[in-house]
């Protein structure tokens, strides 16, 4: 099987249908992977790794904040993909998937920024600084505030899958843009992203290095993460889709009347 | 150049309202549309004006050529009739605008803000619009509302009078215009709801 | 496209334009700020440059809401999508016409707000310079937002939510302009990113603002 008839193969799933007759089959083993892997990952980050010399047990949020904020950007990243595959392709699905991933990675961008000021105290002594990783993470949740507030607002369905599309293809420019401006703007007091760095899982690396003890259990934290927000979409871009077909039923009905 | 419209199927709000449509204007004649409120004509209108897309079909000779004129007039209170005017013959390119104050009698209140226009008057000046535009096909949703007896008769010399330019109408009307025009009824082209099978088929 | 921009002049200035609404805005929260922060005049002057910033973004702000929905609601938008004029140049018309009523008065009566504020003398060259560079962009930012929610009933509110976010580059890069300029500092950095944004924006929102309000017209 070549590439691109392997890429048409992935399409069929932007019919309604097959992506409900598939993702109704998968859900079941998702949800029970997600709570093995985060419930492994959490319990073994928090009961069963050493503490910090210097951070003490403070350190173990981390198996929250990184994921968090890691999934808080990925996701994102997945809702401009998914938008401009609608934007060209004029899959409805690619559309309502980006329309279910908004309220999840509003979320993430939350328990980032209030993971990030619980362990903030104790280590800088301060709730908030306006730190510029903290504060992209505080413009990204303005961001995907008023994507989910121009969805909401419209109420014919394609019509708001085409601007809010828009609106996330400027809006991941400015966002890059205001990273950029913020970091300009103050160099902060958070350490570089240590934990995809290579050197710093194997332990090579000395600076600010993440130790094994601590990374393995992180890595099943990401993963954990990583197939709650698949999962969340999945299920919410069924639940979506129903709603998109009763409204289309209703209007039928009208239309028939 | 003759508007030729095939297999024209159009949607409002994503539901589908007509299909099957195909007819053609020829330069010099004018189209009456007809049909039930929520029947569609004011969609086939806009689509055929290019503000939507249409669901399939055809549409050739449209582009560049339509004059629409939709249920508002795009007046602006605090500008003067001429100056409304004015800036309508500016954006299509600059004609005189004295024959269009002419054949709707608005010579008179010409000075006057649009805002203390009465219904009637802003609607006259809003189909003087058409003539400032040149263009040959006029597209009217419901010309005459709010035109007294004067008026529509006014309305009717400046259709009549765009035709034997060589140019075309086609008016979505419940009254008679005394126009020499066919009519095409659009009830008989409602559009059947789409089949369940189709790709994106489980939401129409 | 001049006669689109020389008509939304005269409507600014014709009674019940808002012109000049923008710009009372602008002195009222200039001449709140020292009430709210108290009347010392080395804090007021440390401050200026950003009370000064966010003032003129702010008024900025207030008057995005007027500026395409009264063409949309009188049916203006409906018959210039027919027009000849592509609806790129309508949109960029639209935006310069806001700025030259909105954001030309702000840059000009800033320098006069700064003396109340007691902005530092360096300080005034450098604020007037990075508003006349980064209120384009406000502009053409706003119209972008105006033309995402132009269909919306109320929507002003949604549209501050969806425009505020963008503005934040703009913001940073201007006010860093204006504070480093007040306090004798090296401004060429701030001032050549805050040119290329704005300069990024006038080049490609266009195209955005016109994709959407195609989409807000079907």
């Amino acid at each position: 099987m070549t590439i691109s008839t392997r890429l048409n193969a992935l399409w069929e799933y932007a019919n309604p249908r097959k992506f409900l007759a598939l993702t109704e089959r998968v859900l079941p083993a998702l949800w029970v992977l997600t709570a093995v892997t985060l419930v492994g990952g959490l319990v073994w980050g928090f009961f069963f790794t050493p503490d910090d010399y210097k951070q003490g047990s403070t350190v173990k949020i981390i198996y929250i904040h990184v994921p968090s904020a890691f999934l808080a950007t990925s996701v994102w990243f997945m809702m401009l993909v998914t938008s401009l595959v609608w934007l060209i392709r004029r899959h409805h699905v690619s559309a309502l998937a980006a329309r279910a991933a908004a309220p999840v990675g509003t979320v993430m961008t939350l328990i980032a920024l209030i993971t990030g000021a619980i362990w903030g105290q104790p280590m800088w002594g301060t709730w908030w600084e306006w730190d510029p990783r903290l504060t992209s993470f505080l413009v990204l949740f303005l961001f995907y505030l008023g994507y989910m507030a121009l969805w909401e607002a419209i109420e014919d369905g394609d019509t708001a899958a085409d601007l809010t599309s828009v609106l996330c293809l400027v809006g991941s420019v400015f966002a890059v843009l205001s990273r950029y401006a913020v970091y300009f703007w103050n160099q902060g007091l958070h350490q570089g992203a240590s934990v995809l760095r290579a050197g710093a899982v194997s332990g090579t690396d000395t600076e600010e290095k993440v130790s094994n003890v601590y990374a393995y259990p992180l890595l099943l934290c990401l993963l954990g993460f990583g197939l709650l927000f698949v999962t969340l979409v999945f299920y919410r871009t069924g639940t979506e889709i129903r709603a998109r077909r009763i409204k289309a039923l209703m209007a039928r009905e009208r239309a028939n009347g | 150049m003759t508007l030729t419209v095939t297999d024209l199927a159009i949607a409002r709000g994503g539901i589908p309202v007509l299909e099957g449509l195909n007819f053609a204007l020829a330069p010099g004649r004018a189209l009456i549309l007809r049909g039930p409120n929520g029947a569609g004509k004011t969609t086939l209108l806009r689509t055929l004006a290019g503000l939507q897309p249409p669901l399939a079909g055809r549409i050739e000779g449209a582009e560049d050529r339509i004059a629409y004129a939709g249920h508002s007039d795009g007046l602006k209170p605090t500008l003067s009739v001429t100056e409304n005017l004015m800036f309508w013959a500016a954006v299509f390119g600059g004609r005189d605008i004295a024959p269009a104050l002419d054949a709707f009698a608005l010579g008179e209140l010409a000075e006057r803000h649009a805002g203390n226009l009465s219904a009637g008057q802003k609607r006259r000046l809003g189909l003087a619009r058409l003539l400032v535009t040149g263009r040959p096909i006029w597209m009217l949703d419901e010309p005459t509302v709010s035109l007294d007896r004067d008026a529509v008769a006014m309305f009717a010399d400046a259709v009549r009078a765009h035709l034997g330019q060589g140019g075309s109408a086609l008016i979505a009307t419940h009254i008679d215009l005394g126009l020499e025009a066919e009519v095409l009824d659009v009830g008989p082209y409602r559009a059947r709801p789409a089949p369940l099978d189709d790709p994106d088929g489980d939401f129409l | 496209m001049i006669a689109l921009l020389k008509r939304d002049l005269v409507l600014a200035f014709r009674a019940g334009g808002g012109f000049g609404l923008g710009l009372a805005f602008f002195l009222i929260v200039t001449v709140l700020v020292p009430f709210s922060v108290g009347p010392q005049s080395a804090l007021l002057s440390s401050i200026a440059p950003g009370v000064l910033w966010l003032g003129a973004l702010l008024a900025c702000l207030l008057s995005l809401d007027r500026l395409l929905a009264l063409d949309w609601e009188d049916g203006t938008l409906d018959l210039l999508a027919t027009a000849p004029l592509p609806l790129e140049s309508v949109v960029t018309m639209k935006a310069l016409a806001h700025w030259l009523t909105t954001g030309l008065p702000l840059v000009l009566a800033a320098p006069v707000l700064g003396v109340l504020l007691n902005l530092p003398a360096p300080g005034f060259v450098w604020l007037v310079v990075s508003l006349l560079l980064g209120t384009p962009a406000l502009s053409v930012v706003g119209t972008f937002g105006a033309a995402l929610t132009v269909g919306l009933k109320r929507g002003g509110l949604l549209l501050s939510l969806l425009v505020l976010p963008l503005y934040v580059p703009t913001l940073i890069f201007g006010a860093e302009v204006a504070r480093r300029g007040a306090a004798g500092m090296e401004v060429a950095t701030p001032l050549l990113m805050l040119a290329g944004i704005t300069a990024a924006a006038i080049a490609l929102l266009p195209f955005a603002s016109a994709a959407v309000l195609r989409v807000n017209l079907r």
